[in-house]
């Protein structure tokens, strides 16, 4: 609570100071300000689809990178190295430029003439850029496991499969789904990048609105409140996740 | 070739750790009923050796044969697994699952069992180990002898022919080792075949039909135990029974 309002005096107070401020644009009071706020507004569906969508990628697919990588066999584990280190290598937008132009060409050139809009683009490169970050995390999740665990598995006659599944998952997951539900935050945060591939999420309409009404600062103010309400629901929940998970084990 | 009344033939048998010679040229014949005590000083590969026969240390050299199984590929190893039970000094035991959970992952799992029959084998060998009352709770909320017996129902109830001990009371408050060790002596006096690696002197004297005493990654000496505990032959087995037993 103590947060908000230091938030809001803070507006409030260099709105006062300088002159220069225009809130009347998202006034909800003014048909246009309320027709504004509901613009920008409805960015949060796209937003929160494409995170939420991309995170869930991201997570299969790390799962699916980080298992070959614990290996005890080189060979098995070097290509889950190279595409973390190669992944994670990428910034954020290239890749995105990249998925969008490029990714059509190279599947038309293997013939699939496939077409990918901004909203699979977005997400394909958000799950990807991910996903190098979760199987980094699920490796030192399942890592933390007591080595003697799945000896023991193994003495009961269990295979890898089942190991995994009985045994060593269902204890890690109380070490990755706290680091796990933070990741969520960073996709969130850049799924802003998919503006610029024409997503209509919250940046873009944001973007979109400042063309026409130009007045930036209040409408990238609005902007940054949207975001950080969005991050501040998701990192209560990460709180409640992290003191569910530590009852847990304590008890 | 291979002696078919062998429970566990080992032949020349090497491993190293780098440039760590752990195990050294290890010959041993385990016959079926037998029950070996091996012992030793600290790192001198006991607990590296019984890993082996159920290949959770791989060899360099050598054969492994378990109830006439040559241990060569992954089907070998898992023929020979399943005949094969471990108890592990840490217990090892599933910590997210119950008691009963701990007994009848395996037999359900890897051998296809429905529950009811799981949970009734699971019972059976819950009152071997005098433990029938705890089979809801969490392994946590046992005691560490609770616990270890738990881990030898769990075993047992895969009904193994051959039973592996590794340290097995070495981690436990002294109080609670001997309804451990009564739980094993148990065991050997129905005829299972078991390797028990222990310190604990008292109880090969009481179970062992044979000792086997390791030094630096070598079998040193073996014999009967009256004659390994009354006249060791050689230096360094005298040497580590001063030890072990002047206290």
């Amino acid at each position: 609570m103590k947060r908000f309002a230091l938030l809001g005096a803070f507006l409030f107070l260099t709105g006062c100071a300088s002159g220069n401020w225009g809130w009347y644009v998202i006034d909800p009071t003014t048909p246009n300000g309320l027709s504004n706020i509901k613009f920008l507004l409805n960015g949060f569906g796209a937003t929160i689809l494409l995170s939420v969508i991309a995170a869930v990628l991201s997570m299969i697919i790390g799962l699916l990178v980080a298992l070959p990588g614990m290996s005890s066999n080189r060979w098995i584990r070097l290509p889950s190295r190279i595409y973390i280190e190669f992944v994670r290598a990428i910034p954020l937008l290239p890749m995105l430029f990249w998925v969008f132009y490029g990714l059509p060409v190279v599947l038309k050139s293997m013939g699939f003439s496939v077409s990918i809009d901004a909203f699979w683009g977005a997400i394909i490169t958000l799950a990807i850029s991910d996903s190098a970050f979760t199987a980094e995390i699920y490796r030192s999740g399942i890592q933390s496991i007591n080595k003697g665990q799945t000896e023991a598995a193994k003495t009961v006659g269990l295979n890898y499969s089942q190991t995994m599944r009985y045994v060593i998952l269902p204890q890690a997951i109380k070490r990755i789904l706290p680091p796990l539900a933070n990741q969520f935050i960073y996709i969130v945060k850049m799924s802003a990048f998919a503006s610029v591939i024409g997503m209509q999420e919250l940046t873009r309409r944001a973007n979109e609105l400042v063309v026409t009404e130009y007045r930036p600062l209040e409408i990238y103010s609005l902007l940054i409140l949207e975001y950080l309400v969005l991050v501040l629901i998701i990192s209560f929940f990460v709180r409640w996740l992290e003191r569910k998970m530590g009852s847990d084990e304590s008890r | 070739m291979s002696d078919t009344n062998a429970a566990i033939e080992i032949r020349q048998l090497n491993k190293w750790y780098d440039d760590f010679h752990a195990l050294k040229d290890i010959d041993l014949t385990v016959a079926h009923g037998e029950r070996i005590v091996v012992c030793g000083p600290s790192g001198s590969g006991k607990s590296t050796l019984i890993r082996c026969v159920n290949s959770l240390e791989t060899h360099d050299s050598g054969q492994i044969v378990v109830d006439g199984i040559v241990m060569k590929d992954r089907a070998s190893v898992d023929s020979i697994r399943s005949e094969v039970g471990m108890v592990f000094q840490q217990f090892n035991l599933f910590p997210h699952l119950t008691i009963m959970q701990n007994l009848t992952l395996g037999p359900m799992k890897a051998r296809g069992m429905s529950r009811a029959d799981a949970e009734a084998r699971a019972m059976k060998y819950l009152e071997r180990v005098r433990i029938p009352d705890q089979a809801h709770k969490k392994p946590r909320a046992l005691s560490g002898g609770q616990q270890q017996r738990v881990a030898i129902a769990r075993s047992l109830c895969m009904e193994p022919k051959i039973m592996l001990f590794d340290e097995p009371t070495s981690a436990l408050d002294p109080e609670m080792i001997s309804e451990v060790l009564d739980v094993i002596v148990d065991l050997a006096e129905d005829g299972m075949t078991m390797i028990v690696v222990t310190h604990e002197m008292g109880f090969a004297r009481r179970a062992a039909d044979r000792m086997v005493f390791m030094d630096q990654g070598a079998v040193v000496e073996t014999g009967t135990p009256e004659d390994f505990f009354e006249r060791p032959r050689t230096k360094r087995c005298q040497t580590f029974l001063n030890q072990i037993l002047s206290h």
